[in-house]
C-alpha cells in the first residue's frame, strides 16, 4: 500500500534539514570561484578581479606546495596502512583469547583512546614526550641524552602516524571482529582433525574468512589519501617540523585564515577537494562492485 | 572454539594474555600519568620526577582550577553547545531520515536529494568558503555558528534511513489502516522503534561537540566565548608548541605549570570519561544497524 498523499507532509519534514544543509553545505561550494578571483575583502565575491588560473600557476610555482603535498600523502599513506594493518593484527590475537571476561576488559580500554579529542591528547604527548617528560627520563637510564621529540622534522611524521594508530586501532578492531564472528565454527573443528595447527589455522581458516571485510576496510580507505589529520598535526605542529609536518589543509589554514590570502587557499582548498571527491566516488564504486557495499 | 593442548599452544595462550594485557596498559597509560601529575607538586613535575604515582601529592592545582573563572566560562560554553548542538541534530536527523526512508513513488525526487545529500559529503568548497558563508550569516562569535557550523550529520542520517527502510512495511500498512497521518506515523510509530540507532548518532553527535575545538578557534573572535577544547587547546597546547628555538622550547617546557595544565586536561576528560560506559553498549551494535541489508 502506497500513500501518495503525504508527499506535502514528507517535504515539510525535510524543510528544516534542507535549509540547513543549503546554507551550510552548499552554498559554500559556490565560494569556489574565488579560486578564479583576486579576492578583495572590500568588493566581495561579486565584484573581485577575475583572473583565471592564475592562482593556480602561482600556487604550484610555490616551494611550499611540493613539501605540503609530499608530506600530506606520506603521512596519510602511512596512516592509512598502519590503520588497516594494525587493527587487524590486534583483532586476529584478541581472537585467539578464549577468557570472555578479559576479552570485555580489553576491548573497553583499548577503546577509549579513540573518543578523546585532539587537544587533550597533544596535551598530554606533548609533556609525555617533553624535554623532562617520562619518554626521555627513562631514555636517559640508557646513557641516551634527552631527544626533542617534537621538535625534529625527521621525527615528526613517525610520531603523527605512530600517535594515531594508537588512538584509533582500538575502534577499527570492531569491524574486523565483527567479521570474525560470522566465521562458521565448523571450519575450525574440520580444519584441526585434519592436523592443523593453531597457527596454520589461523592462516588457511581466519584469514580467508574476513578477506572480504579486509579488501572493504582497504577500498573505502583509499578516499582519505588526501586527510592527514588536520586536527591532529595542528595541535602537534610548530614551526621547527614544517618541513615534513606541514600539510595541505594546515598550509590552506595558515595562508588563508591567518595570512588573509583568500584567493590562494582556496584554491589549494579547491585542488584538495576536487582530487578527494575522485578518490572516494573511485573507492566506493570499487566497493559496490567488489564488496556489493552500498550506502543507500 | 577448538583446543589444541600442546605445549606450544598453552604457552602461546600466556604470552597472548601478557601482550594483549600490555597494549591495554598502552591504552590507559597516558591517561594515567596526567592524572598522577595533576595531583602532584609543581616542581617535581616540572623535573619529570613524576612517574606513574604522584610526588608530593597535593590537590593545589584542582583547587587553583576551582577558582579560575575562565576555565569554567568555558566549560559551560561547551555544556550548552553540546545541549543545542545534539539536540538539534536529534531533531534534524528524524525529520529528515523519515521522508528520506520511504521509496521515489511515496516522495517525488527522493532519489535526486539522497544524491545531493552523498554529493555533501563527498566534496566541499573548501575552508576559506565556509568560514565566509558562516561570516556573511553574521554568525561570528555566536554560539549557534558553533552548533549550525558544520551543517547536517549526514552519515548519521543515512545510517537512520536505512534503519527505517529495513522495518517491516506490515507496519506503515496497520497504522495507515487504523487511520495514522505522516507526523503520527513518525512520532508515534517510527521514532520509539528508531531507539538504538538514533541513541547511537545521538552519542556520536554529543562527543563529536565536546572535542570539537576548531571551530571554537575560527568563529569565535573573543575568548571568552571559547569552548572548553578550545580553550584548553590554547593554554596548554599552544605554549608548548609555537616556540621557535630548542632552547627556547627546552626553557617553556621548564616554566609552563604542568601540574595546572595536566589539571585541565583530566577535567575536560571526565564527561567523556563518563558517558563512555553508557557509550559502549549502543556504538558497537549501532553502527551495524544502519546498514543496507536487501
Amino acid at each position: 500500500m502506497i500513500n501518495k498523499g503525504f508527499a506535502k507532509h514528507y517535504y515539510l519534514m525535510l524543510l528544516p534539514g534542507m535549509i540547513w544543509l543549503t546554507l551550510f553545505s552548499i552554498v559554500p561550494m559556490f565560494g569556489i570561484v574565488m579560486a578564479f578571483q583576486d579576492y578583495n575583502p572590500g568588493l566581495g565575491i561579486l565584484h573581485s578581479e577575475w583572473v583565471g588560473l592564475e592562482n593556480f600557476k602561482y600556487m604550484f610555482s610555490l616551494n611550499d606546495s611540493v613539501t605540503i603535498l609530499v608530506n600530506t600523502l606520506v603521512i596519510a599513506v602511512l596512516k592509512i596502512v598502519g590503520n588497516l594493518i594494525i587493527p587487524l593484527v590486534f583483532a586476529l590475537l584478541l581472537n585467539e583469547l578464549r577468557l570472555r571476561y578479559l576479552k570485555r576488559w580489553i576491548q573497553t580500554i583499548v577503546y577509549l583512546p579513540h573518543f578523546l579529542s585532539w587537544v587533550i591528547l597533544s596535551g598530554i604527548l606533548l609533556d609525555i614526550f617533553g624535554y623532562t617528560g617520562p619518554v626521555n627520563q627513562i631514555l636517559s637510564v640508557f646513557h641516551i641524552k634527552p631527544v626533542l621529540f617534537f621538535g625534529r622534522a625527521d621525527l615528526f611524521p613517525a610520531l603523527i602516524v605512530g600517535s594515531d594508530v594508537w588512538k584509533e586501532f582500538g575502534f577499527n578492531t570492531i569491524i574486523y571482529l565483527a567479521a570474525l564472528t560470522g566465521i562458521n565454527p565448523a571450519l575450525y573443528e574440520a580444519a584441526a582433525i585434519d592436523g592443523a595447527t593453531r597457527f596454520k589455522r589461523m592462516l588457511h581458516v581466519t584469514l580467508p574468512g574476513i578477506v572480504s571485510a579486509i579488501v572493504l576496510l582497504s577500498v573505502l580507505s583509499l578516499g582519505n589519501v588526501l586527510n592527514a589529520g588536520f586536527e591532529q598535526i595542528f595541535n602537534l605542529y610548530n614551526p621547527l617540523v614544517y618541513s615534513s609536518g606541514d600539510i595541505i589543509d594546515t598550509w590552506v589554514y595558515r595562508t588563508g585564515l591567518v595570512n588573509l590570502q583568500f584567493s590562494l587557499a582556496t584554491a589549494m582548498g579547491l585542488l584538495k577537494s576536487v582530487v578527494s571527491f575522485l578518490m572516494i566516488t573511485i573507492s566506493y564504486y570499487l566497493a559496490y562492485r567488489f564488496a556489493n557495499y552500498r550506502i543507500f | 572454539m577448538v583446543k589444541d593442548n600442546t605445549a606450544g599452544s598453552r604457552l602461546f595462550d600466556i604470552a597472548l594474555i601478557v601482550i594483549l594485557v600490555g597494549i591495554a596498559i598502552l591504552c590507559i597509560l597516558p591517561i594515567w600519568y596526567t592524572l598522577a601529575v595533576s595531583l602532584s607538586n609543581n616542581a617535581a613535575a616540572s623535573s619529570g620526577r613524576v612517574g606513574l604515582w604522584p610526588v608530593g601529592f597535593n590537590l593545589g592545582s584542582y583547587q587553583e582550577l576551582m577558582g579560575d573563572r575562565k576555565f569554567f566560562n568555558s566549560f559551560w560554553i561547551s555544556v550548552q553547545r553540546v545541549i543545542l548542538g545534539s539536540g538539534l541534530n536529534f531533531v534534524v536527523i528524524l525529520l529528515m531520515a523519515y521522508p528520506l526512508s520511504k521509496n521515489a513513488k511515496e516522495l517525488p525526487y527522493r532519489n535526486v536529494l539522497m544524491w545531493i545529500l552523498v554529493f555533501t559529503m563527498l566534496f566541499n568548497g573548501g575552508l576559506i568558503p565556509w568560514y565566509m558563508t558562516v561570516k556573511s550569516l553574521g554568525l561570528i562569535n555566536n554560539i549557534w555558528a558553533l552548533v549550525l557550523g558544520n551543517s547536517v550529520p549526514v552519515f548519521s542520517v543515512i545510517l537512520v534511513i536505512n534503519f527505517f527502510r529495513n522495518l517491516p512495511k506490515e507496519l506503515e500498512e496497520a497504522a495507515l489502516v487504523d487511520g495514522a497521518g505522516p507526523w503520527r506515523m513518525m512520532i508515534q510509530i517510527f521514532v520509539p522503534l528508531a531507539g538504538p540507532v538514533i541513541a547511537t548518532v545521538t552519542l556520536f553527535s554529543i562527543v563529536y561537540h565536546w572535542n570539537e575545538f576548531f571551530n571554537g578557534l575560527v568563529l569565535m573572535s573573543a575568548a571568552d566565548h571559547y569552548p572548553l577544547q578550545t580553550y584548553i587547546q590554547q593554554m596548554v597546547v599552544v605554549i608548548d608548541a609555537n616556540t621557535m628555538t630548542a632552547e627556547q622550547i627546552q626553557r617553556m617546557s621548564e616554566l609552563s605549570n604542568r601540574t595546572l595544565n595536566a589539571a585541565k586536561i583530566f577535567i575536560a576528560m571526565i564527561p567523556v570519561l563518563v558517558i563512555y560506559p553508557f557509550l559502549q553498549r549502543f556504538f558497537i551494535t549501532g553502527i551495524t544497524l544502519g546498514s543496507v541489508k536487501e
